[in-house]
C-alpha cells in the first residue's frame, strides 16, 4: 500500500491483520469451546490421559515459542536493513515451524496407530480438528515465511518492505499464542 | 433548494466499458453495482420460492408440490433471502457509499473487495447449481443437526448448502476486514468518529458483527462437513455428541446475523429521515451508541432461539433478560426517528415513505419479538407461524423496506437518474398492503397452533381463512415488488436526469456529480460537521457548533486540481475466487477438481500479491493525467 496518510496513522495492512486476528479468535474460540464441552463425553477410548504425551509436546511447544523469537529478530534485521541476518532468522522461523509441524505429524500418526482416529470417539474428532486447524495455520505461516525468504534472496526485502514482515509476524505470533492456549487446555489441564 | 449543485458535468460514464472491464474492475462503485444487480436478481428467485410455498398452503390438503419439494422451497427461500439478497443488497450500499460518505477515493483493499464480490458470486451460483442436479438442500436455512446428517439426508443437497455457505462466509469475512479498515482508517480530514454519517456507523457495526459471527458458523459447518465426509460424530448422540451443539454454534452466529441484516436498514433510515424532515437526526449520539449496544448485546442472546431444548431455568432466565434488554436501545432508536420527524418540515418523497413504513412495520416485529423473549410465552409460540410472522415483520418490514428506502434515496447518485415518484409511491402502497396481508394473518395462524414448515394441513381445523388471505397477500406483495422493477427499468431508459444533490442532503456523497467520477473526490474534502453540506449551504443555524458557513464542505469542483492515480484493474481476484469455489465445490466430485481449484487459488494469490496495485496504464486524472 502506498504511503497515503491514514486516519489512525497505522498502515491499512497492519490494521487489517489485527482485525483478522480478532476474527480468528472467534474461530479458535469456537473450536476450543467445543473441545471443552465434549471433554469426557466420549463413549469409547482412548482417553486423553491414556494417550497424550506431555513431555514430547512440551518440546514442540518450546520450539514454536522460539520461532516467535526468531520472527522478532527477523523483523528487526529487515528494519535495520541487515539482509543476511534477516535471511538467517527467517530461515530459523521456517525450520522451527517445520520442526513443530514434524512433531505434529509424528504425534498424529502415533495416535492413529494407538487407535485414536478422527472417527474413534469425540475426543479424537475434537482433538484432531482443533489441533489440525492450528497445524494448517502454522503451515500457511511457514509458506508465507518461505515467500519472504525468497524475496530476501532476490534482494527485495529491504526496510521499505518491513511492513510485509511485520504483518506476517503478527500472524505468526498469533498462531503461537493460540498454541499456548491449546497446549494448556488440551494437554496440561486434562 | 437554494444550493448550487456541483453541476451534472459530463464525465465519461464510470460504467462504460465491455464485460472485461467489469470482470477485472476494482472500483468500489462498480463492485457495489454488481452486488446490487445480482442481489435484485436473486430477490426474484427467492420470491418465486416464497410464492410456491404460499400456493401450496393456500388451501388445505394442497397438491401444488409434495412434502419433499416443499422442504426444498422453504430451505432455499430462507437461505437465498438471507445470504443472496439481504446481505449482498446491504453490501452493495456499503461498497458504493462508504468511501463516498467518509471522503475516500476507494476502499482500503480494492482487489480484496473484488475478491469478496466474486467469491460471494460463485458461492451463490454453487448453491443454486443444486437445482440443476436436482439435489436441493432441504433441511431449512438453520440446517439443524440430524436433519443434515448423512444418515438422514444422504444426497448432495446438504453438501451444496454447507459448501456454498462456507465459501460465502469467506467473502463476508474478507469484506468485513476491508470495510472496517476503510471506515476507521480512510476518513477525510476532520471527520471524527462522531461526525461520521449514521449509515457508515451502522455499517461499521455490521462489519464487526460479521467478523466475529462468521467464524463461529464456519466452525459449525466444518464439524458438519467432517460428519458428512469423514464419518466423525460431532452431532451424533449415540457417540456422546449432541445435536444441540449445532444449535449453539448456529445461533451464536445466527443471532448477530439478525443484526447484520437489520442494522444497515437502521442506518439508511437514519440518513433519510433528517434529509426529508429538513432537520438533523434527533439525538444522533444516542442512535450511535444504541447501535453499538445492540451489536454487543446481540452476541449474548443466542439461546432465546433454543428455549425449547431445555437449557434449564437459569440459562432461560439469563437469555430472556438479555433479549428484553435489547428492546431498550432499539426503542431508543425508534423514539429518535420519531423525534426527528417531529416538528420537521416534512418532504413527502418516496424514500421517506419507505423509511416511515420501515419504522411502523419494524415496531410490529419488535413487539412480537419482546413477546417471545419471555420463555413461557416462547414455549407456546416456538416453531409456530407466530414466529414466521415475527421474523418477516423484522426482515421484510424492517430490512427490505429500509433497503428499498435506501435504493430510492441513492439511486440518483448511483445511476444519474431519478426513479419515478408516482410509481414509487404506488410501489410503496402496494408493497405495504401486500406485506401486511401476507404476514399479519400468520400471527393468528400461529396462536391458533399452526406449526412452521408443515407442507399441508387438514380442512376444518380453522386455518383455511387466514391461509388464503396470506396467499392473496403474497401475490399483492409480488405485484408491489414488480412495480419496483418496472420503475427501475423505466428510470434507466428514460428517467429524469439527477442533479448532484437532488434531495438537498447533508452528507458528502451528494457533493459530487451523479454518478460520481471514477476518482470520487476531485479534492479530498475537509469536514467540520456531521452535516458538512448543510453547514456550507445554510450555515450554523442548522448546526449547533461554533463553526461558520465557510467551514462547511462545498460542492466538488469538476476536475481534480492535483494528480489522482487509481488502482489498475486486475483479473487475479476473480481467478482466485473461481479457484476457491472449484476447490470447495469440487469436494462433491472428487480429488482432481479440488487439486485443480487449489492450484488455481495458490497461483492467483501469488500473482495478486506480487502485482503492484497501480501499474503503468492505470487511470490517472488531473494535471498530467490522461484519463480525465
Amino acid at each position: 500500500m502506498s504511503a497515503h496518510a491514514t486516519t489512525f496513522a497505522v498502515p491499512h495492512r497492519k490494521m487489517a491483520m489485527w482485525v483478522f486476528i480478532g476474527s480468528e479468535c472467534m474461530f479458535f474460540g469456537s473450536l476450543i469451546a467445543t473441545y471443552l464441552s465434549y471433554k469426557g463425553k466420549s463413549v469409547a477410548g482412548p482417553t486423553p490421559a491414556e494417550i497424550l504425551n506431555i513431555p514430547l509436546t512440551s518440546v514442540s511447544t518450546f520450539v514454536l515459542l522460539m520461532s516467535s523469537l526468531a520472527m522478532v529478530l527477523a523483523l528487526d534485521a529487515v528494519q535495520r536493513d541487515h539482509t543476511d541476518q534477516a535471511k538467517l532468522w527467517l530461515g530459523g522461523v521456517i525450520v522451527l515451524g517445520g520442526l513443530f509441524l514434524a512433531g505434529q505429524v509424528y504425534e498424529f500418526s502415533h495416535f492413529y496407530h494407538e487407535g485414536l482416529t478422527l472417527q474413534q470417539n469425540l475426543f479424537g474428532s475434537t482433538f484432531f480438528v482443533l489441533t489440525g486447524f492450528h497445524g494448517a495455520h502454522v503451515t500457511v505461516g511457514v509458506i508465507w515465511m518461505a515467500t519472504l525468504l525468497f524475496m530476501a534472496f532476490r534482494g527485495k526485502l529491504g526496510p521499505e518492505q518491513s511492513l510485509d514482515v511485520e504483518v506476517a509476524g503478527l500472524y505468526w505470533h498469533f498462531v503461537d499464542v493460540v498454541w499456548i492456549v491449546i497446549f494448556t487446555v488440551v494437554y496440561l489441564i486434562q | 433548494m437554494s444550493a448550487a449543485p456541483a453541476g451534472t458535468m459530463h464525465h465519461e460514464s464510470i460504467y462504460s466499458g465491455g464485460i472485461a472491464s467489469w470482470l477485472t474492475t476494482v472500483d468500489h462503485k462498480r463492485i457495489g453495482v454488481m452486488y446490487g444487480v445480482t442481489a435484485l436478481l436473486y430477490f426474484i428467485v427467492g420470491g418465486v420460492e416464497a410464492l410456491i410455498i404460499r400456493l401450496q398452503l393456500a388451501t388445505p390438503e394442497g397438491t401444488v408440490v409434495g412434502a419433499e419439494v416443499y422442504n426444498q422451497m422453504f430451505t432455499m427461500h430462507g437461505t437465498t433471502m438471507v445470504f443472496l439478497v439481504l446481505m449482498p443488497l446491504a453490501a452493495a450500499m456499503f461498497n458504493f457509499l462508504i468511501p463516498l460518505m467518509v471522503g475516500a477515493r476507494d476502499v482500503a483493499f480494492p482487489r480484496l473487495n473484488a475478491f469478496s464480490f466474486w467469491t460471494w458470486f460463485f458461492g451463490a451460483i454453487l448453491l443454486n447449481l443444486a437445482f440443476f442436479v436436482n439435489q436441493v438442500p432441504d433441511a431449512g436455512w438453520f440446517g439443524y443437526a440430524n436433519l443434515t446428517s448423512k444418515q438422514y439426508n444422504p444426497g448432495l443437497g446438504i453438501d451444496f448448502w454447507v459448501l456454498s455457505l462456507q465459501i460465502m462466509g469467506i467473502a463476508s469475512i474478507a469484506s468485513g476486514i476491508n470495510f472496517t479498515v476503510t471506515t476507521l482508517n480512510m476518513r477525510a480530514p476532520g471527520m471524527s468518529l462522531m461526525r461520521m454519517p449514521l449509515f457508515v456507523w451502522m455499517a461499521l457495526i455490521v462489519q464487526i458483527l460479521m467478523l466475529l459471527a462468521f467464524p463461529v458458523i464456519t466452525v459449525g459447518l466444518v464439524f458438519l462437513l467432517f460428519d458428512r465426509f469423514f464419518d466423525t460424530n460431532f452431532y451424533v448422540a449415540a457417540a456422546g455428541g449432541t445435536p444441540v451443539l449445532w444449535q449453539h454454534l448456529f445461533w451464536i452466529f445466527g443471532h448477530p446475523e439478525v443484526y447484520i441484516l437489520i442494522l444497515p436498514s437502521f442506518g439508511v433510515v437514519s440518513e433519510i429521515l433528517p434529509t426529508f424532515s429538513r432537520k438533523p437526526l434527533f439525538g444522533a449520539p444516542f442512535v450511535i451508541f444504541s447501535g453499538i449496544l445492540i451489536g454487543f448485546l446481540g452476541f449474548g442472546v443466542w439461546s432465546h432461539h433454543m428455549f425449547t431444548t431445555g437449557l434449564g431455568p437459569i440459562a432461560d432466565t439469563a437469555f430472556s433478560l438479555g433479549t428484553m434488554l435489547i428492546a431498550i436501545p432499539t426503542g431508543v432508536k425508534i423514539f429518535n426517528w420519531i423525534g426527528t420527524l417531529w416538528g420537521g418540515t416534512i418532504v413527502m418523497r418516496t424514500p421517506l415513505y419507505f423509511a416511515v413504513g420501515m419504522i411502523a412495520l419494524f415496531i410490529v416485529g419488535g413487539l412480537s419479538g419482546i413477546m417471545h423473549a419471555s420463555t413461557p410465552i416462547d414455549l407456546q409460540q416456538h416453531d409456530s407461524y407466530f414466529v414466521v410472522a415475527h421474523l418477516h415483520y423484522v426482515f421484510f418490514g424492517g430490512t427490505v423496506f429500509g433497503l428499498f428506502a435506501g435504493v430510492y434515496y441513492w439511486w440518483p447518485k448511483v445511476t444519474g437518474r431519478m426513479l419515478g415518484e408516482g410509481l414509487g409511491k404506488l410501489n410503496f402502497w402496494v408493497m405495504f398492503l401486500g406485506m401486511n396481508l401476507t404476514f399479519f394473518p400468520m400471527h393468528f395462524l400461529g396462536l391458533d397452533g399452526m406449526a412452521r414448515r408443515i407442507y399441508t394441513y387438514p380442512a376444518g381445523v380453522g386455518w383455511e381463512q387466514w391461509n388464503i388471505v396470506a396467499t392473496i397477500g403474497a401475490f399483492v406483495l409480488s405485484i408491489g415488488v414488480l412495480l419496483f422493477y418496472i420503475n427501475v427499468v423505466r428510470s434507466l431508459r428514460s428517467g429524469e436526469p439527477a442533479a448532484a444533490d437532488p434531495w438537498d442532503a447533508a452528507t458528502l456523497e451528494w457533493s459530487m456529480s451523479s454518478p460520481p467520477p471514477e476518482y470520487n473526490f476531485a479534492v479530498i474534502p475537509t469536514v467540520n460537521s456531521a452535516r458538512p453540506l448543510w453547514l456550507h449551504k445554510y450555515g450554523p443555524t442548522r448546526d449547533i457548533s461554533k463553526h461558520t458557513k465557510e467551514d462547511g464542505t462545498p460542492p466538488q469542483p469538476d476536475h481534480p486540481v492535483e494528480r489522482v492515480e487509481l488502482p489498475s484493474p486486475s483479473h487475479w481476484p476473480l481467478i482466485a475466487a473461481a479457484g476457491l469455489t472449484l476447490a470447495g465445490g469440487g469436494t462433491m466430485i472428487g480429488l482432481l477438481p479440488v487439486l485443480i481449484g487449489a492450484a488455481v487459488l495458490v497461483v492467483a494469490v501469488y500473482r495478486w500479491a506480487f502485482q503492484p496495485l497501480e501499474r503503468p496504464g492505470n487511470p490517472v486524472f488531473g494535471p498530467g493525467g490522461g484519463s480525465g
